[in-house]
């Protein structure tokens, strides 16, 4: 595959790069780079911010406070990450070694969800946690069951069912942020397992290997590309998540984003709120750093 | 029913083994359940979304004779039109750039057209109100102008995922065609018209659909770069969660719904699902 070299096209080469260089200058670096300046400046006035290189807003961002609500996001979406990889490993399973005539439909229903806007998913969920919604009626009736089961044998009936608080907890948020991420997950399991040599797990499976040391010591290793690249794509919004921790979550479930919203629309720090979206970036990159450099030393492994 | 025929399990059917089968059912109800619940209620005779009261289109005439709702969704639509347009035209422009010339500092021009696909959204949605607000740009114009922000904001997240969807496309192109193009005497422009774009056309069909569902989707960005008078569906769906929750959410949502189903189905239709599976 050989490159041309711009140099020896130049008319074509300005007339297909001026575009899309000059719109990602323009309306993305120019932008970007104006936030980062602001996170070097302070209010000097109801309006106006000057840029005066001060490091207090970075200063302020590790306060015990913010600190937390940085530790707190990274646990939560490191855990939503860890539930999605639970619960999508064995549906990615599933939909690979499906037959071929269901495979594309059930590729299909895991997709549909993906392309569904996120703001109707999150409110479909919020209606359905509600207090009086159909999850709090489940496990009501789970408990009239339980209640009915031991009045059986003899016991005292459970008191009456009150309906639990679903929403508006931390609980809320995982869950929340579950149920919007999953398709993300699954889909990069899917196209890892699927290029997975199967004659690998036939020969571990007939050399005496049980189905799970099969699935740890064959199918996991191999798949890991796949499991990272999954991981990444789950954790990174996960970490950034506005809308499920705004809507769901309670007083004490705010994550980042949320912290970073509220310098701009109600506390009125823009410079504080600039300071906080470049830690957000920077952490971003720490993460892509770490996994491209895992890839580096996979791919150096191979050799 | 070919499902459930008798015929002994192999090693590898994990698909047939019943937990299995649990386990993704388990996973298409968690998914499906809300949505389908929300599309049942949208028909439900009641304020409450909870108990069943009979058939009801009222909320569907609530819906479309609400003028802010129709507005917001007038809006969203036109926004997302109008970015998927430039959108495709600049991520194949990028995509052709990347695919086809060396040149100095392009592993930079890489790594910051795949940024705004890493870079958080409430990060981007920041730096627009920010951008914005620092050059004065000019709001109250008439519609559609007043959308013009929050479009350019949507076509600066959309056409990086085009270009990626055009680039990967174009992989699969053979140079020779391009120099026999050539040879023949056609010129750069006809070569680009009549040999590069029909190998692209799936690519670009790709990137537009992704583009379009990606810029109706965004609540997150457009939320810090809409002004007042400039509310889009998600923005003007999430002031009503917030506020209360009415039947006519359902409605409108289960609207918005249908047609990210029938998007989906046109997908289906032009690549196949197979197709779709790996653009994602």
């Amino acid at each position: 595959m050989a490159l041309q070299d711009w140099k020896q096209h130049k008319r074509p080469f300005a007339a297909i790069a001026s575009g899309p260089i000059l719109w990602l200058l323009l309306f993305f670096l120019v932008p970007m780079t104006v936030v980062w300046l602001y996170s070097f400046g302070q209010n000097s006035g109801p309006a106006e911010i000057s840029i005066t290189g001060t490091l207090d807003n970075y200063k302020r961002a590790t306060e015990w406070l913010y600190l937390s609500i940085f530790g707190k996001s990274l646990a939560v979406a490191a855990l939503v990450t860890v539930i999605c990889l639970v619960i999508g490993f064995p549906v990615a399973m599933a939909i690979t070694f499906a037959s071929e005539k269901w495979r594309p439909w059930l590729l299909v229903a895991i997709m549909l969800p993906f392309w569904t806007n996120l703001l109707i998913r999150t409110y479909a969920l919020m209606m359905l946690m509600g207090s009086n919604g159909y999850a709090n009626r489940g496990l009501g009736a789970m408990w009239d069951g339980a209640s009915w089961l031991k009045t059986l044998v003899g016991l005292q009936p459970l008191e009456a069912w009150t309906p639990v608080q679903l929403l508006y907890n931390n609980f809320a948020v995982v869950l929340g942020l579950v149920y919007v991420h999953l398709p993300f997950m699954v889909l990069p399991l899917y196209s890892a397992l699927d290029r997975l040599d199967k004659s690998l797990i036939e020969a571990s499976l007939d050399l005496g290997a049980g189905h799970l040391r099969t699935l740890f010591k064959i199918v996991v290793p191999l798949a890991m590309p796949g499991i990272m690249a999954g991981v990444m794509i789950t954790l990174i919004p996960a970490l950034g998540a506005y809308l499920t921790p705004d809507l769901m979550g309670g007083t004490d479930s705010q994550m980042i984003a949320n912290v970073i919203e509220r310098q701009f629309k109600r506390a009125n720090d823009w410079p504080f709120g600039a300071a906080l979206s470049f830690l957000l970036i920077y952490a971003m990159f720490i993460l892509v750093a770490l996994q491209s450099m895992r890839g580096d030393k996979a791919k150096a492994g191979e050799r | 029913m070919a499902l459930f025929k008798r015929q002994p399990i192999a090693p590898l059917d994990y698909t047939r083994k019943l937990w299995m089968r649990g386990w993704v059912g388990a996973t298409l109800l968690f998914l499906y359940a809300p949505l389908l619940v929300l599309m049942v209620f949208s028909f439900n005779d009641s304020k409450r979304n909870v108990v069943w009261k009979g058939f009801t289109l009222k909320y569907y005439e609530k819906a479309f004779a609400n003028s802010s709702l129709v507005e917001a969704m007038v809006n969203s639509l036109t926004i997302a039109l109008l970015a998927t347009v430039i959108s495709v035209v600049l991520g194949a422009l990028a995509g052709v750039l990347l695919w086809r010339f060396r040149f100095p500092f392009k592993g930079a021009v890489e790594g910051v057209m795949s940024l705004p696909i890493i870079v958080p959204e409430i990060c981007l949605g920041v730096a627009m109100l920010i951008f914005f607000a620092k050059i004065d740009w000019p709001t109250g114009l008439p519609w559609p102008l007043n959308l013009s922000a929050i479009t350019i904001a949507h076509i600066t997240f959309c056409f990086p995922f085009v270009a990626m969807v055009v680039r990967s496309r174009m992989a699969s192109f053979n140079r020779e065609q391009e120099e026999a193009a050539k040879d023949l005497g056609a010129s750069e422009w006809e070569t680009f018209r009549d040999i590069l774009l029909p190998h692209m056309k799936p690519g670009l069909i790709a990137g537009a659909l992704l583009a379009f569902t990606l810029s109706l989707d965004d609540f997150v960005i457009t939320f810090f770069t809409s002004g007042p008078d400039t509310v889009t569906f998600p923005v003007k769906v999430y002031s009503m969660v917030r506020f209360s929750v009415t039947p006519e959410v359902n409605a409108a949502s289960t609207i918005l719904i249908l047609l990210t189903i029938a998007l989906t189905a046109v997908a289906l239709k032009v690549q196949g699902v197979k197709g779709i599976a790996e653009t994602h």
